[in-house]
């Protein structure tokens, strides 16, 4: 029963280092594959193609948030102006307020997506 | 097997030790391979605490009583279901349910937020492994739930009977789901904050947890008070327990986030606020564990004895600190982006929402906490009862329905008196008429109820309202009729409409709370067969003595050696109403010294409570037979000097029949309360309502109104 339960943790521990350990030996394998550059070598980190990707991506999430959230509140806008709960005049007001913010927003993403773009591709 | 599940608990530790490393390691320095990995190791914990919680399942199951657990809180007499459910009836087991599900809920959160908010997931993942590595940590060191005794006991002491409730062995996990749940919004939240990203993305990602935790508490607070009114013989639902209050704390605390988050979503106010409920919920999950875990306070919940306190007090001392580090420092990126434009406004309502429930949560935690404190100071044990805490809650929880009222209908940045006066003509003419039907009725006794009801008729009539108006907006715009109409402003305005179901179903349960507790009929008497008593407007006669003996006849499983009890006849107005079969559970005690006889039912009796209800009323029952009557004794005594162990039963039977033949005077406590089932009913209501409002819309649906509101409003700007 001993070599059982040691042989059944030993089984564990391997799946748990293969399951854990997979990111890394995935990133060594790159970096071996795709060798860097000596040009990109001497880029400080914050400059690497993947942190700049990383920075959009974390960019466009946060627009992409804001940008539901304002549609939300668009939408909950106009069922509180149908439901008697706005007048019309503030409906207005609100209203259009909302959507330059949403347009704003939209602009945002757009630039974003024009900037990804332009940008060189990775190696 | 034993050996294995304590492997898993060690190695648990190192995956947890090994995450918060490369998780932190990852953030820092870019490396998103450590994050990853850090990421994963949420994964693994949550699989290699799975793997040990089936090892302790098959032991309880399979009744390997080597295992100090499954002897301590397990029997071969202990029907399967409850066998499976006692996993978690004691400390050690209750430890691991824990950091199981913790570990579940942390990879469901860390998997669906895996493409978003790396850097802020990466700090949250460190956190949470941190809380696993915790109660990993207080397993391995103080309570390991694999700790076995050779040899083995032939057999095990057996459940608590107080638990062997189906809606006991439910509860646990639960009230478990809703702690846990809770450090999820706590580890983003702190993951927000130091990474400095408390934006509209972080709300996306940590709402539907935050009501999540919310929903699973507030259903396992109600299991909790639907099993203390069923079984337990006091024949109340709540009574200001610590541990019941410890669950209440952060439920309120959550209560408050859900609602001004919406208010950060729309305005970008109440960041700070935000971010110290958040922290403060799930804190208050974490002193909630502690209350129940370490035993420091007395309770019917709480196990004795282990000392789990000081790795508590100093992880709760670590959390508090850090919260308050983290809101202080940064201040600067939570600043209000707009101003409160009225303080008729929506935003005013919820804000008034947000101080009454911190006002609530603070009155529970100082009379909660008060007994330790005083403890502290003064050296001598104090203690607060129910009459100081109703004194308290009552008016905030009239304020309280009474903003669930008024949220619905007010509107967002400002409210005009014009449009005030238009929105609330129904709810408060609805408050009105109920207060006038309430006087007509002769309902006027109870002030406070009344004012209960009339708040309560309020947020139906502003519910109501709602419902309408959307509907009839919905089938102006699209032509469909009234039921489709209702049906699909539902379905596109989930958030809002879920939530307008919610405030219905606390509503209902409100005036449930406020019915029973203020118009109750209760008497407390000795009867005997044939005797009647009045209670309320209900007759009741003490038919005939009822007395089981196990485990032929044994129907509900409660394990008690002997059942005494009674066949109650109820009448109203010479009409029979119900049968009611109170009883009282005679256990099997540890102590050799009370007799071969004695010892079969020595241990602590439990009642076992006959209810009747109804939409209106509930009639309850509880009777506590008097095994100490002269006959009885001479039975048992004559049972211990002349019967060996084995034979014991036999005078049980002979017990049994002289109780049938000459039954004693019992003591019956008897109570006839006015909509009890509304808070059953009502709390049906708010999980309804909340999974309509947490409900996702399918991505097409999604897809289609994103399109749909993009270009309306380019279109309103090009109009404008």
């Amino acid at each position: 029963m001993d070599f059982l339960i040691a042989i059944l943790t030993l089984a564990l521990l391997a799946l748990v280092v293969a399951v854990v350990g997979a990111p890394l030996r995935r990133a060594r394998k790159l970096r071996v594959a795709g060798a860097a550059a000596p040009e990109d070598a001497r880029q400080p980190r914050s400059e690497t193609p993947a942190a700049v990707a990383a920075r959009d991506t974390r960019r466009r999430d946060e627009l992409e948030a804001a940008r539901e959230a304002k549609y939300r509140e668009i939408r909950d806008a106009e069922l509180d102006y149908r439901t008697g709960k706005l007048s019309r005049e503030d409906y207005q007001a609100i209203d259009a307020d909302l959507r330059a913010e949403a347009i704003e927003i939209l602009n945002r993403l757009e630039e974003l997506s024009a900037e990804r773009g332009s940008r060189p591709r990775d190696a | 097997m034993a050996g294995l599940g304590f492997a898993c608990l060690l190695l648990a530790l190192l995956v947890c030790a090994y995450g918060i490393g490369a998780s932190l390691y990852g953030v820092r320095t870019g490396r998103v391979e450590f994050s990853e990995s850090g990421r994963r190791s949420v994964y693994a914990l949550a699989g290699i605490l799975t793997c040990a919680f089936i090892v302790l399942e098959v032991a309880f199951l399979g009744n390997d009583f080597a295992f100090n657990t499954v002897a301590d809180t397990s029997s071969r007499t202990t029907p399967a279901f409850y066998r499976a459910a006692a996993v978690w009836s004691s400390q050690e087991g209750s430890l691991l349910l824990w950091a199981w599900l913790m570990s579940l809920w942390s990879s469901l959160a860390l998997f669906l937020t895996r493409k978003r908010m790396r850097d802020v997931a990466a700090y949250a993942t460190a956190i949470m492994l941190g809380f696993g590595g915790f109660f990993v940590a207080l397993m391995v060191f103080y309570a390991n739930p694999f700790g076995t005794t050779h040899p083995a006991p032939a057999e095990g002491a057996g459940l608590d009977p107080l638990l062997r409730f189906p809606t006991m062995m439910i509860h646990p996990p639960m009230l478990y789901s809703g702690y846990t749940l809770c450090t999820i919004p706590l580890a983003f939240g702190m993951g927000a904050l130091l990474a400095r990203r408390v934006d509209a993305d972080w709300i996306k990602a940590i709402r539907r947890f935050a009501f999540a935790a919310w929903l699973f508490l507030g259903m396992g607070i109600l299991l909790g008070a639907r099993w203390s009114y069923s079984e337990l013989g006091w024949g109340g639902y709540w009574g200001w327990d610590a541990v019941e209050n410890a669950s209440l704390m952060p439920w309120l605390t959550g209560t408050a986030f859900l609602h001004s988050l919406m208010i950060q979503e729309k305005r970008g106010m109440l960041k700070v606020w935000n971010v110290s409920l958040v922290l403060a919920t799930g804190t208050l999950a974490i002193m909630g564990t502690f209350l129940v875990r370490s035993g420091i306070l007395n309770s019917i919940h709480a196990f004795g004895g282990q000392t789990l306190g000081v790795p508590f007090v100093c992880l709760i001392a670590v959390l508090i600190a850090g919260s308050i580090y983290l809101v202080v420092s940064r201040r600067d990126m939570l600043r209000s982006e707009h101003r409160l434009d009225s303080w008729l406004s929506r935003e005013a309502a919820f804000m008034a929402n947000n101080l009454v429930l911190v006002a609530l949560c603070f009155v529970i935690f100082w009379g909660t906490y008060f007994p330790l404190i005083s403890e502290a100071l003064t050296g001598q044990e104090a203690s607060v009862g129910p009459p100081w805490f109703d004194r308290y809650t009552v008016p905030l929880a009239l304020i309280l329905v009474l903003l669930s009222g008024i949220g619905p209908v007010i509107t967002w940045r400002r409210a005009t008196l014009a449009n005030a006066r238009r929105n609330f003509l129904v709810p408060i003419a609805s408050a009105l008429t109920a207060l006038l039907i309430l006087e007509i009725a002769g309902v006027t006794q109870k002030p406070l109820a009344l004012v209960m009801f009339c708040c309560a008729a309020f947020v139906f009539g502003s519910i109501g309202q709602e419902f309408f108006r959307g509907a009839r907006a919905r089938r102006a715009m699209a032509g469909e009729a009234a039921p489709l109409a209702l049906l699909a402003l539902v379905r596109r305005n989930r958030r809002r409409y879920g939530g307008y179901i919610v405030h219905i179903g606390i509503a209902v349960l409100f005036v449930g709370v406020a019915a029973s507790s203020s118009f109750q009929h209760a008497s407390e008497l000795g009867l005997s067969p044939g005797q009647s008593t009045r209670v309320g407007s209900y007759d009741v006669r003490y038919v005939k003595p009822t007395a089981t003996i196990t485990p032929k006849y044994d129907q509900e499983h409660t394990g008690s050696t002997l059942a005494l009890g009674a066949v109650l006849d109820v009448t109203k107005g010479g009409r029979h109403v119900t049968t009611l079969y109170p009883s009282e559970g005679f256990y099997a005690s540890e102590e050799a010294s009370q007799g071969s006889v004695g010892s079969l039912i020595g241990g602590q009796p439990v009642s076992h409570v006959a209810l009747d209800g109804g939409i209106t009323r509930d009639i309850w029952a509880a009777i506590e037979p008097d095994v100490e009557a002269p006959a009885l004794e001479r039975i048992i005594k004559t049972g211990n000097s002349t019967l060996p162990p084995e034979d014991g039963i036999v005078a049980i039977a002979y017990l049994a029949r002289e109780y049938l033949k000459h039954p004693p005077q019992a003591q019956f406590h008897f109570e006839v309360s006015p909509l009890v089932m509304w808070i059953w009913l009502g709390g049906f209501i708010v999980l309804t309502g909340a999974l309509i409002a947490i409900w996702p819309a399918p991505s097409a649906v999604r897809a289609r109104v994103f399109a749909r509101s993009r270009a309306r409003a380019v279109r309103g700007l090009a109009r404008a």
